[in-house]
């Protein structure tokens, strides 16, 4: 029976697939989860991923080279004990030697050099940029998170709850928006710097200085309205949804749906803005810093180096320009990598 | 004008006079807290002499009627006290001079800042995608990354040091051209990012392509139909511009040593000269306030389609 009839069905098509046959039908891709599709997404925008690098250097570079560095960034090289003050070390350009240095180099010692030489007490410069770069992170990415813990609270007890809470809370927050946010920050902070030093005297707070203990405050107690309000909106548009009609009806309790399942649902949201968030406190604390109402001397911050330089700034230019711009590389590339991030996790967002 | 309107802008002034309100508490009641009060630094001094001094100034008086009192006299006569460590002097008349000279920076900052935005927004929104967009939005990021007290040195060692072109000195005539030019270029960066992106969007409107089918010449097309529409999300900006050039003016004048408000406010937190602190915060906070203000409100005016929420 070789011949077939047009109407003969072809018993060959009905043969069981063979395991390469099957094989080939399988789906090539792996599922992907939410996750790795923005950072594939993220590493695919050249600009991001350039900033993140240079976030990395820069970050990384500030908390490593200050464990190794020979100098420190309060001690005056000139300033021996039991010896008058040798004033050769203050001022020096870049790769230059103060007198005792310079004897041990003729007696074949080696110096480690003074890169960007030393501030006019007589301090090595280039570890006060990089410990200032570490202070100003610091301060930026504290601050950051201490504005998103206050105004995530905030902002879903409002969105969850609606109502009375949500209108009285929101009007609080259209007020302190409407509050011009950078002079009421000079006030809090000059003012918080003289009330804060007795207070901390004796404890541990005591080390990080008071000046950066009222720069949290003031960033804690103005800067969380906006991260409230997206909070609240994004809360606002969850809470209609049916797996938490499903939670409610199975029992459970606000602080839980919130937790539980608000939260995390917006939290694509939640992480992209307070990276947003860093490169504007950064801003703050360097404008604080530059009208001397930021970090306790003889701490340096970006903002502080720049400000002392001011006084040189015809002899020394390099003094200012030097964190002038660390400060424009750091804000910069946050900014960008922030705008990296909005892209690849959040395209709603997207104007 | 219809009714909603005329609503949202009540509700809007409310809000604003509520705000000025809480400056003013805020800022009273933060500088009383100070531990020491305002003739700490002073040198050592009788007893019965510093309660003198204290009752010249009424600071002898309950907190709240203290309050009361300031209050009081800021809303009839705009007196904010006297000065205490410029002797004789009236706070009002301190402001009022610096004043002068930062109306002035600021002003010219703020038309130099919105012009020149304005024409770098609009020509990178017609050549999109081509060199010049392309070299205006590199600087225009940067400048917006720049703080600007780091905009004022660079600007400084730059043309009064470097190159010695420009007075550094913002009291001699010409020096204001440095603080100007730094104070703008921020503002300016930041219009020419907003006006090029709604440039975009209404040039890919129906109308325009309707103007386009008519035979509109390309120049009639740009001020007739897209500039006016395009300016709209621009109005609401001036309130914030206001806002980063009195705070930039700040830093500036420091940086240029120009005799204005900014400066005066500074050492004024320096050597705590707590009638000066707060009446320059309140007298600043009320001039972003209202210009905030304005520019809502001119912005629901201006375009229709906006809904009042």
């Amino acid at each position: 029976m070789d011949k077939k009839f047009t109407m003969h069905v072809d018993l060959d098509s009905f043969i069981p697939a063979t395991g390469e046959e099957k094989e080939y039908m399988v789906q090539m891709r792996p599922s992907s989860t939410f996750f790795r599709d923005g950072m594939k997404r993220l590493l695919k925008n050249k600009v991001a991923t350039v900033s993140l690098i240079i976030i990395l250097i820069i970050t990384i570079s500030s908390l490593i080279i200050p464990a190794f560095w020979p100098y420190s960034y309060e001690n005056m090289l000139g300033v021996k004990p039991g010896k008058p003050v040798d004033a050769s070390y203050n001022n020096l350009a870049p790769f230059e030697y103060g007198k005792t240095e310079q004897a041990q180099i003729e007696a074949g010692k080696k110096v480690f050099p003074h890169i960007f030489g030393t501030d006019s007490s007589g301090r090595d410069y280039f570890i006060r940029v990089v410990y200032g770069t570490r202070i100003s992170l610091v301060v930026g990415f504290f601050a950051s998170i201490i504005v998103l813990i206050i105004g995530m609270t905030i902002g879903s007890i409002a969105g969850y709850f609606g109502g009375k809470v949500d209108l009285i809370i929101m009007r609080i927050v259209d007020i302190i928006y409407s509050l011009p946010d950078m002079l009421m920050v000079i006030l809090l902070a000059s003012v918080l710097k003289l009330t804060l030093g007795p207070v901390l005297e004796g404890t541990a707070l005591e080390k990080i200085g008071s000046n950066i203990i009222s720069l949290f405050i003031v960033f804690g107690v103005l800067y969380w309205v906006s991260m409230s309000r997206l909070i609240r909106g994004q809360i606002l548009s969850l809470r209609e949804q049916e797996y938490v009609l499903a939670s409610q009806a199975s029992g459970a309790k606000g602080g839980w749906i919130i937790r539980k399942h608000l939260l995390p649902n917006c939290i694509s949201v939640v992480i992209i803005s307070t990276a947003l968030q860093i490169p504007n406190a950064i801003f703050t604390e360097s404008y604080l810093s530059f009208l001397g109402l930021g970090v306790n001397a003889p701490m340096p911050s970006l903002g502080s180096l720049a400000s002392d330089a001011l006084n040189g700034l015809s002899s020394y230019p390099y003094r200012m320009v030097i964190p002038a711009l660390v400060i424009s590389l750091i804000v910069l590339s946050l900014n960008l990598f922030g705008d990296g991030l909005r892209d690849a996790f959040d395209p709603k967002l997207r104007n | 004008m219809n009714s909603k309107l005329l609503f949202y802008i009540l509700k809007r002034v409310f809000l604003a006079i509520l705000t000025v309100w809480v400056v003013i508490t805020v800022t009273f009641f933060v500088m009383h807290a100070v531990p020491g009060g305002p003739f700490m630094s002073e040198k050592a001094i009788s007893a019965s002499a510093q309660a003198a001094l204290e009752a010249k100034y009424g600071l002898d008086k309950p907190l709240l009627e203290q309050y009361f009192t300031y209050l009081k006299d800021i809303i009839t006569k705009f007196d904010f006290g006297p000065s205490l460590k410029q002797r004789g002097r009236m706070v009002i008349d301190i402001i009022g001079d610096g004043m002068k000279t930062s109306a002035k920076l600021g002003i010219i900052a703020a038309a130099l800042a919105g012009i020149s935005g304005i024409v770098l927004g609009s020509v990178a929104a017609l050549r999109r995608n081509k060199l010049i967009d392309k070299v205006i939005m590199v600087i225009t990021t940067a400048f917006v990354s720049m703080p600007s007290f780091i905009m004022g040195s660079l600007l400084l060692v730059l043309f009064a040091i470097t190159w010695a072109i420009l007075p550094a000195n913002g009291a001699t005539s010409g020096g204001l051209i440095l603080p100007i030019v730094t104070l703008s270029l921020y503002p300016m960066a930041y219009i020419t990012r907003l006006t090029r992106s709604s440039m975009l969007d209404v040039l890919g409107q129906d109308y325009i392509r309707t103007a386009k089918a008519k035979g509109v010449s390309g120049p009639k097309i740009i001020f007739g139909h897209a500039l006016k529409n395009s300016l709209i999300p621009v109005i609401t900006y001036f309130g914030p511009m206001l806002a980063y050039i009195v705070t930039g003016s700040l830093v500036v004048e420091r940086i240029f040593a120009v005799p204005g408000i900014g400066r005066a406010f500074v050492s004024s937190i320096t050597n705590r000269d707590y009638p000066m602190v707060m009446g320059t915060t309140i007298v600043l906070a009320v001039l972003i306030v209202v210009m905030n203000l304005i520019s809502d409100i001119l912005y629901k005016v201006v375009d229709p389609r906006i809904n009042l929420e």
